[in-house]
């Protein structure tokens, strides 16, 4: 029909076209990349910039003399012990309380409050330090703290700041004569949660959050997981299953603060669970993760070639023994990666924990699962909107926590996998 | 009967059965010429005849070879096997068609020197146009695949015992007329037991071709009237 | 001086006569088999004899897997699936509602096209069935039941020092006959073959139709097969199935040579239109 010839310039620039395509299809998707890892770095910067100067801290060691004529051996805990701390202060600055109690009121701002719930408990411990001079060691307030961190600067007007130019003379000294060090923030993983920023911790929020997720693990877990054997391996395949796989699908798209309003209407209001307890948050957040492990554990099912279940049936096992000594065990990567990815996401969950009461401040570790408690992410979330200054640092390093949790239970969840793949 | 789906393959045995026939017809050829010459005393026609004896053995081992291809390469089953190995068979019993018809070619140089036998001549050469006749008949059975033309061929193989049982007794009153009689009287018996031989061949393609269309062998006795067959 | 020609005679049959083989194991009679609507087998009647090889041939979508499938009620898992008809082992109709079809498929094994070995070790593949039917009572007679089944299957030699890797780990052939020594191992009477080589290589192949020259010994042995030589290697009777009907049966020596068939013919001859 036509000829050879003039097809051969013609296919040229048809693979010239073609290069030219797959080339900018490929710039295309590394200019994608670059552009999702910008923003990532970014973010991820932003957090750490914010937050690495929580891990550090300045402690103060301060001699002590507990005036026998302010303590009182009988009522302890009458005594003012910041104001004993203050002049203990001041006494090193080398200055002396003025008739107003300005001095002491200022030395009282520079230094934790901690200091004297430390004075009162050895006290407690060991009554016979009365009249004795006692070195104790404890954080500066989050004030001063800030200015050794530089956050709070000389520059700034002074009726702008919290601390004015004494206060920041005092500190100075301090620092030269190596009563004020710097170190590793440990309060902040031994604490939980405090008015006072320098005494805030994560450690309350952290159990929270750990007496949260095993409850919602075991409830969620074993339901999801026999919910979708069920359904994948026994249940007749009829027009009810199918709508009870188009309504599991669908609640996984749920917005999440819908099982807040879940949460809070039944499992509070009609099941009378506490208000921000652990168990109430784990129940919800069970109802929430559920869909997603089951069709999670659905698909691994699946992906179980049905040569293996024809080789177990033909050898003689029952339905349920191939199902639990073969197919399940293979399919254990699979809905162990579903499974730890589901916990993963609830641990960031926070609207509907802000539904059902979570939103408390609780100055202790919950004592139980039925007690108030707090969650990572709700912490975030109290802490971005505290007044003080220093809360701005701890909710970046809060932030921090939270994610370097997320990205060890995914490593689980990858190791893992990697670790099942292998015996296929 | 449906074609075979490999073509190629259905080629191959059509392509034997074709070697198979015209071999049969350069058999045929032979036969019916060595008789003629044998009537005529026709020297070129017998010297002509030997020569061309060689073809038929070649042809017996392409066929041969080409029957062994087919079975290593094709594995051939059931009517296609038993196709094959008739072709082998037949091939065979051709091949002593020919030989036996050269030796007749060759008595009838000998006996050209001598004087002409008379009606005895004549006889045999009525005992050869049957016996031609009859491998004639069994070729076109194989050729057409007709079972029943093969069979009538095997029935009638008493017709060429008889023809041989009183060629045998003029041969003998032949020869004890006149005792210089007895070289070209022995050379006649010859002719006339080839020719006997050929229609035992002929018997033997019409039993092949019955087995290869009906996949069962003949195990009647064969039907033999000559007092000295066992 | 003509005498009449003699009738023809032609020879018997050549058959296994009934009494050279072995009493029949399976008795089929009318089995019809439905997916739905549609109708995989249309009254197959047959008579399998035990300790001996009975092929199945048959183009594809004939319907000899799902008769093979019959005998040990592996279309009990297919949804939709009917089995009409009676299919009696040693005349207890495997249908029957008294059957479990659990214990049944231990007494009738099943190898199937693609080998299939549990993604487990060796031995606790061999071992697996023996231990939920309860064949045996200790550690060690467990371990004698697995080597038993594996020299049977004739894999000890080149497994018994690897007994704890994962049996994926052998190569084809091994693997099938891995699976082989897991269906022998819960002692069954009659052991179903699906294609069993069409997946593995000639000498593979070689080695599992000795091996099946070897098992018909001991046990009724019914092999689908694509390749009509492996039928004509390996079985004693040939069964050829075409849309669902049963064609023709016999030995597999008629069935080759001289079937009564014309359709039988064409197939075995590559003449299937």
């Amino acid at each position: 029909m036509t000829d050879a010839a003039p097809t051969k310039p013609d296919r040229s620039a048809h693979l010239k076209k073609r290069y030219a395509a797959e080339f900018r299809f490929k710039l295309y998707g590394r200019i994608a990349i670059v552009i999702a890892l910008a923003f990532l770095t970014l973010l991820m910067g932003r957090i750490v910039l914010q937050g690495y100067s929580t891990f550090t801290t300045h402690t103060v060691s301060l001699p002590v003399y507990l005036d026998p004529q302010k303590i009182d051996a009988t009522a302890l805990e009458g005594a003012n012990y910041d104001y004993l701390v203050a002049l203990s202060l001041l006494k090193k600055l080398g200055e002396t309380e003025d008739e107003y109690g300005t001095n002491s009121g200022e030395a009282m701002d520079l230094v934790s409050r901690d200091l004297g719930f430390q004075i009162l408990n050895r006290l407690k411990a060991d009554p016979s330090l009365i009249g004795k001079t006692v070195t104790i060691t404890g954080p500066m307030k989050a004030d001063a703290d800030l200015y050794y961190k530089g956050e709070l600067k000389r520059a700034t007007d002074e009726a702008d700041r919290k601390l004015n130019n004494r206060q920041l003379d005092w500190l100075d000294t301090l620092q030269k004569d190596g009563s004020v060090k710097g170190g590793f923030n440990v309060a902040f993983f031994q604490n939980a949660d405090s008015t006072e920023p320098e005494q805030a911790g994560i450690l309350g929020a952290v159990i929270g959050s750990a007496m949260m997720l095993l409850i919602t693990a075991l409830i969620a877990v074993p339901m999801g997981v026999l919910a979708a054997v069920w359904l994948e391996e026994f249940a007749p395949k009829n027009r009810w299953t199918d709508l009870i796989e188009v309504n599991i699908n669908n609640l996984a798209a749920v917005p999440s603060i819908v099982y807040g309003l879940l949460g809070l209407a039944v499992v509070i209001n009609w099941l009378g669970a506490p208000r921000g307890a652990p168990i109430t948050g784990g129940i919800v957040l069970a109802l929430m993760s559920l869909p997603t492990i089951i069709i999670a554990t659905r698909s691994a099912l699946k992906a179980v070639p049905p040569s293996i279940r024809e080789a177990a049936l033909g050898v003689g096992a029952s339905r349920t023994q191939t199902v639990f000594h073969h197919v399940l065990p293979q399919a254990m990567p699979g809905v162990m990666t579903g499974t730890i990815l589901s916990l993963a996401h609830a641990l960031g969950e926070t609207a509907p924990l802000l539904m059902i009461g979570m939103i408390a401040f609780n100055p202790g570790i919950p004592e139980g699962f039925t007690s108030s408690a707090s969650v990572l992410p709700v912490q975030v979330f109290i802490w971005e909107n505290a007044s003080e200054r220093a809360f701005h640092e701890r909710t970046a390093a809060a932030i921090i926590v939270l994610l370097a949790f997320m990205i060890a239970m995914n490593a689980a969840a990858v190791i893992l996998r990697r670790r099942f793949e292998r015996r296929w | 009967m449906n074609g075979h789906i490999v073509k190629s393959y259905e080629e191959e045995l059509n392509q034997l059965a074709a070697e198979v026939v015209r071999m049969g017809g350069l058999a045929e050829a032979q036969v019916n010429d060595a008789i003629g010459a044998f009537a005529r005393r026709d020297v070129p026609l017998a010297q002509a005849i030997v020569g061309k004896d060689e073809k038929l053995d070649i042809a017996e081992v392409e066929i041969e070879r080409a029957a062994i291809r087919l079975i290593a390469l094709r594995q051939p089953m059931a009517n296609d096997l038993r196709r094959a190995m008739s072709a082998m068979k037949i091939a065979m019993n051709l091949e002593r068609c020919g030989d036996l018809a050269k030796n007749i070619a060759k008595r009838t140089l000998i006996l050209a020197e001598a004087e002409p036998a008379g009606p005895v001549t004549r006889s045999i050469e009525r005992m050869g146009k049957l016996v031609a006749g009859r491998l004639k008949e069994v070729l076109d059975a194989y050729t057409a695949s007709e079972v029943d033309r093969a069979v009538a061929v095997w029935t009638r193989d008493t017709e060429v015992d008889e023809h041989y049982e009183s060629l045998f007794r003029e041969l003998l009153t032949y020869m004890m007329g006149d005792p210089r009689t007895i070289t070209a009287g022995a050379h006649l018996l010859f002719v006339a037991k080839n020719l006997e031989r050929i229609g035992d061949h002929a018997t033997n393609i019409a039993e092949i071709v019955h087995y290869e269309i009906t996949g069962q062998e003949i195990v009647s006795e064969r039907p033999k009237m000559d007092a000295l067959s066992q | 001086m003509t005498v009449q020609p003699p009738l023809i005679r032609t020879a018997a049959p050549h058959s296994l006569t009934p009494a050279q083989l072995d009493p029949t194991k399976i008795m089929v009679r009318d089995v019809n088999v439905f997916y739905g609507d549609k109708q995989a087998l249309d009254a197959v009647s047959i008579d399998i004899p035990g300790k001996a090889v009975t092929a199945f041939i048959g183009p594809s979508g004939c319907g000899k897997s799902t008769f093979l499938r019959c005998i040990n009620r592996m279309n009990d898992t297919i949804p939709g699936a009917r089995v009409e008809g009676k299919i009696e082992i040693d005349g207890d109709d495997v249908n029957a509602k008294s059957v479990d079809p659990v214990i049944l498929r231990a007494k009738v094994g099943m190898v199937f096209q693609k080998p299939n070995p549990f993604p487990k070790t060796i031995f606790e593949n061999v071992a697996y069935g023996p231990r939920i039917h309860g064949l045996s009572s200790s550690k060690e007679e467990l371990e004698g039941i697995v080597e038993a089944s594996l020299k049977k299957a004739g894999l000890w030699n080149e497994v018994s020092d690897r007994l704890h890797q994962p049996g994926t780990g052998l190569s084809g052939g091994q693997q099938q006959r891995l699976v082989i020594a897991r269906a022998i191992a819960v002692e069954p009477e009659v052991i179903l073959m699906d294609e069993p080589c069409s997946a593995l290589d000639p000498i593979a192949t070689a080695k599992i139709e000795e091996l099946i020259d070897d098992l018909r010994q001991q046990y009724c042995i019914v092999i689908v097969t694509h390749s009509m030589a492996q039928a004509a290697r390996v079985s004693q009777r040939t069964a050829f199935f075409h849309l669902g009907k049963l064609v023709e049966v016999g030995s597999t020596e008629e069935i080759f040579t001289n079937p009564r068939e014309t359709r039988t013919q064409d197939y075995i001859t590559g003449r299937f239109g």
